[in-house]
Order: C-alpha cells, then structure tokens, then sequence
C-alpha cells in the first residue's frame, strides 16, 4: 500500500516555498488584528469582569498557551523516558 | 405495550453474531445494515420502562428509555454504522464483530434501568472491547490488551460490590440519581470513573487504544468513556466533586498530549481531556450544563471518531505511527488532510463546526453558577485543546517538515466514512437545533451572537500563534511520557521481583540449617547404628570381658549395699 519516495521533489510545493510562508504570516497577523478590531463593533456579554477587558481572549489566549507549553516542558523533564522503557529489562 | 419491544442492545448483538458466520457480500450488507436497524428500533421507543424480566426475584428493567438515553443510543449507532463503513473492507470479521458486540454492550448501558442489568451490560463492554484490541494481533496489543482488562475487570470488580452494598441498604436495584454516601455510593463512582479514564487511572486509555488496529481505535475512541458519561449523568449529577476531576482531567490530557509523539496517544489523551469538559458539565448538574454535557458528548464521538479515521488512514498507507517519522502527507492524501482540519476544528470549537455549540453551553452553564475560577480555567484550557489537538496533531501529521513519503488515500469505503463525519462536525455546528431538539432538557441557549463568534475566534487564533511563535519548544522527541500505569508495570513487579529475591535468601537460610542438622543427626545418630559404627560394629573378646567384668562389678557392689 504505502509508496515512500525517497527522492524529494525538483520544485518546493507551492506551500514550502519560503514566499508563500511569509505571506501566510502576513495573512495571519491581518487576521488576528481583525479580531481584535471586529471587537469595537460588536457587543460582549461579560460574565465576570476581565473578560470584559479589551483583547482579553487574544491575551488570555495566547498566554494559557504559554503557560502550558513551558509548564508540558518542565513536566516533560520528569516523567519522560525512551519509547523502549517498558520493553528493556 | 412491552412485549412489542425490539430491544436495541439485542438487535446489534444479533448483529454481531451473524457477522461472525457470514462471509462476503452478506456480511458488507449486514455491517451496514445492523446500526440502521438498531437506531430504528431506538427511535420507536417511547418514555418509561418498555421491558423487563424476573431475575433471583428482582424484576429487571431491561429497556428503559428517556430522552438523554435514546440520545447516547443514538450516537452509540450511528457511530457503528461510521465505524462499520471505515472498516468494511480491511478489518477481520472478528474485530468487527466483537466491535459491533462492544457497541450492544454500550447501547444496553443506555437503556438499562436497573443496576444489575446495567452491570452485566457494561462488563459485555469491557469483554468485548478487550477483544477489539487483541484483534489487531502482535505482542503489543497482547499485552496491552491484558493491561487493559485487568484494569477494566478490577473497575468492574469495584462496580460490583458497590451496586451489592446500595442493594443491601436501600432494597432497590433502580437505576437512580445517589448521593455521595457511603462506600457503596463511592466504589460505584469509582467504579465508573475508572472507564471514563479519570486520573490516576487514566493510563489505559493512552496504553491500549493506540495498540489497537486502524478501525478498532475508532470502535474504542466512542464507546467506553461515552458510557461512562452517560452513567454519571443518570447517577450522579450535580456532584461537585465531578467539576474538580474534569477540570484535573481536562489539563492532564492537554499536558500528555503536548509530550507525545505517537499520532493516536496524542488523540487518546485528547479523549480525557474532552471527556474532562463532560465531567464539569455534569458536575455543574444545571439543565444548561447537563444539555451541555450530552451535546458534548454527542459532537465530540463525531469529531474523535473522524480524528482517528484519519490517524489510521495514515497509518495504514504509510505503516508509520510516530509524529517525528511523518509529516508532508497533504500533498499525496489532500482528501484525509482536509477531513483531519475539519475534525481538528471541530474539538476545538471553532464556529460552524460541532464543538462550537456544545462546549461553550459547559462554559455557559459555570458562568451561569458565578464559577469564576471554573469558568476561567475552562476557556483556558479551550485554548489549549487547540495547541494540543487542533494544531499539533494536523500540523505534525500532515504538514511540518516534508517526510518524502507519499502515499495514496485510502480505500474508497474508508474515505465515505472520513467524509460522512467531516460533514456530521459542520452540519451540526451550523444548524444546532437538530441536536438541541434531542437534548435531555428544553434549549433556551443561542449560540451564535456575534461577540461569542468574534471572541472565541480571538481565543483560538492567538492559541494558534502561541503554537507557531513556542514551535521551537515542541520539538518531537522519541520518548513515552510515565503515568500511573509505571506503578503496575514497574513499581510493583520491581517490588515483586526484590520479595521472591528477598525470599529466595530466606530459602537458602532455612536450607543450610536444615543441612547443619541433618549432618549433625547423621553424625550422632545415623551413622554410630552403621554396620561401621560403633555401636553395631564387633567389639574385640578383651573388650567384652572387661565389659563383663564391669557390670559383674556393679551388681555385687548394688547387693553389698
């Protein structure tokens, strides 16, 4: 079933080239601004009182992300092992 | 009125049954036709108890139906009709059949309105997933597969004494919403726990599921933690408790899943934490946050289902499981990657998918409470399920670095269920009033308003930067994370093996005394009675005489005195 091709193609797909990356960040940045300006137009129900704050989802967001990249990293010091752990004895 | 019944469970056992013996285009017409056929006969009952039989003087409620049950059974179908389509053509008859027994089991949990029906239901389940996984053959699933029944008999085992002690106080085998009191109240709470993969016992989840064969993890990914779910709804709702283990499991399952690199753990860990998410909602125990609960479950068997259809379509053109091995597939499976981002977004609640309308009624009904940590804690981790599911596992899977691999879509069967699913997750999320219509309590919830749009969008875009600008910290490395299960797969038998040393010297002590004794009893004893020894041996005539003489000597001297 499977057909692994070891050589790589000539030309990068249109999606690895370096240019169309960068556009894609462009286009993004765009987007992440609009959500913030789409904002200003719209009416929040606050539940509580910070999530009433401008731009709280995208802060809040990101930063809950953060928080748990690193926290995954510094846990991952502990408890991870070689895939072969439980086989080796 | 109940003996015009057709019990679901019956009829998707039947099912399974003749899966087993009958080959070829009757069997493809067969595994098709059973979920229909069962999710007819869910759809004709009506409210109450429909059937029920005498068992050692208990009057077993076997088909007990309502809304939030016939909701579960038909997810639980329909899920094997998906489930029976992926794995039409390439699964063994007896995966498919101990599947398609898996998925009787699960609809006979919904419909149970006893509690030892409701038992012998879900250890049918726990069998029968056993052998879902043992199905696709080798020594990891082997031994994975006995990890997990071992786990699962002793959930039952907990299960079991707890439904005899209620039984004992109360006098009642009913199916009923308990209270936290008493041990049997908590060994049932244990017991169901146990299958939702709550942490501490988690780990079986993310240890047997991705052993299993293409089509059996997506049979597994539906039905064992989704009973569970159910169960807790009819039996413990609104127990607070059940808010601090969602949430411990909604944050344990983002963590795990960060660390791993295996493509089908990290969906397994995923499970937990969307099973999390359910747990608060029952905990919360509102009508809004019960409504949420079931419409999570609902459209997360949809979104997980399609998840793993797309893993095992990977795993089956290319052979590789490992995140680190894979990447660049979107050019040669465009069909499976755009199935994978649909089911992607859909866990992640983006608007127009299926999560969208079902978790945020969780959040609604903590905000509706004033639970402001709760609340906070679950937008956060909404975000993370987008780091951890919603991005990590198309971008590693389908994109990141190019692998050189190109293989070709799966079979045409496989990519009608991938495809059926995919439009499942947005037709649900953009009319929810079907599925709002089917929920346990009346829906006065909308959905989409433009500030709920606008800033769930914002929450999850800016997740999705966090992923890109922390890539770097998310580099894929060949290891396995420990969990709970290092205690019986390490720590015990370490503790084992130190006892039988331990033993073992004891042993020798015992032996080399034993050994000390004997050779002293053969030297005093066994040896003096020897034809050589002194005792037996021939003395000489002077010897004798002087004997003679002695005891001649003893004697006169006894009568001079």
């Amino acid at each position: 079933m499977s057909q692994p091709e070891p050589t790589k193609p000539q030309t990068l797909h249109w999606l690895q080239q370096p240019a169309t990356i960068r556009r894609l960040w462009w286009l993004f940045a765009g987007i992440l601004l609009l959500t913030i300006a789409a904002e200003f137009l719209v009416e929040l129900h606050p539940h509580f009182g910070a999530d009433g704050w401008t731009a709280f989802y995208a802060i809040f967001g990101f930063l809950s992300c953060v928080v748990m990249v690193v926290v995954a990293k510094l846990i991952g010091y502990v408890l991870k092992r070689r895939e072969d752990y439980y086989e080796r004895d | 009125m109940t003996d015009l019944v057709w019990p679901p469970a019956l009829l998707m056992l039947i099912g399974a049954l003749l899966i087993s013996v009958l080959r070829g285009r009757w069997q493809a017409l067969l595994i098709l036709a059973t979920p229909l056929c069962t999710l007819w006969a869910i759809w004709q009952l009506g409210d109450g108890v429909l059937q029920s039989a005498p068992f050692l003087g208990y009057s077993l409620e076997l088909v007990e139906a309502d809304r939030v049950r016939r909701l579960f059974a038909t997810i639980f179908a329909l899920m094997a009709f998906a489930g029976g389509l992926y794995a039409l053509r390439q699964a063994s008859w007896y995966e498919l059949s101990a599947a398609y027994a898996y998925a009787g089991g699960a609809i006979g949990v919904c419909f149970a309105g006893d509690l030892i029906s409701f038992f012998l239901f879900w250890e049918l389940m726990a069998l029968c997933s056993t052998l879902v996984i043992w199905s696709a053959g080798g020594d990891a699933a082997r031994r994975a597969g006995l990890r997990y029944a071992a786990l699962h008999l002793l959930g039952g085992v907990l299960l079991k004494l707890g439904i005899v002690g209620l039984i004992l106080h109360s006098g009642s085998i009913d199916l009923r919403p308990l209270v936290l009191a008493g041990w049997d109240s908590w060994l049932i709470l244990l017991g169901i726990l146990i299958n939702a993969a709550a942490p501490p016992l988690a780990a079986w989840i993310s240890d047997a599921y991705p052993e299993a064969s293409p089509s059996g993890s997506v049979f597994l990914s539906a039905f064992t933690t989704k009973a569970a779910v159910l169960a807790l709804i009819l039996m413990f709702p609104g127990t607070q408790l059940l808010i601090v283990v969602g949430l411990v499991m909604i944050f344990y399952g983002i963590i795990y899943a960060l660390l791993e690199n295996d493509m089908r753990r990290i969906l397994a860990y995923s499970i937990v934490n969307q099973v999390g998410f359910m747990l608060v909602g029952i905990g919360i125990g509102t009508e809004m946050a019960l409504n949420g609960a079931a419409a999570h479950a609902f459209a997360h068997i949809i979104y997980k289902g399609l998840l793993f259809m797309t893993a095992g379509a990977v795993l089956m053109q290319t052979g590789k499981r490992r995140c680190s091995e894979l990447g660049g597939l979107y050019q040669s499976m465009p069909l499976t990657t755009i199935c994978a981002i649909v089911g992607a977004l859909a866990i992640s609640s983006f608007p127009f998918t299926s999560g969208f309308i079902s978790k945020s009624m969780i959040a609604q009904g903590a905000a509706d409470q004033h639970l402001a940590l709760v609340w906070y804690l679950l937008t956060a981790a909404s975000a993370g399920v987008f780091l951890h599911a919603g991005i990590k596992f198309p971008w590693f899977v389908f994109f990141q670095k190019d692998s050189g691999m190109r293989p070709a879509e799966p079979p045409w069967n496989m990519r009608a269920a991938m495809l059926l699913m995919a439009f499942a997750c947005i037709a649900i999320g953009c009319a929810p009033s079907a599925l709002y219509a089917l929920l346990p309590y009346p829906v006065a919830y909308v959905p989409y308003t433009a500030g709920h749009v606008i800033t769930q969008l914002q929450l999850l875009l800016f997740a999705g930067l966090a992923f890109f600008v922390m890539l770097p910290w998310m580099k894929r490395t060949l290891t396995i994370s420990l969990d709970a299960d290092w205690l019986y797969r390490v720590l015990v038998p370490a503790l084992l093996h130190a006892w039988l040393r331990l033993w073992r010297h004891i042993d020798d002590a015992i032996d080399g005394a034993l050994g000390r004794l004997s050779t002293l009893w053969q030297r005093l004893v066994v040896a003096p009675h020897r034809p050589s020894g002194w005792i037996v041996a021939s003395w000489t005539t002077g010897a004798m005489a002087l004997g003679v003489l002695l005891a001649l000597a003893l004697l006169i001297w006894r009568h001079l005195i």
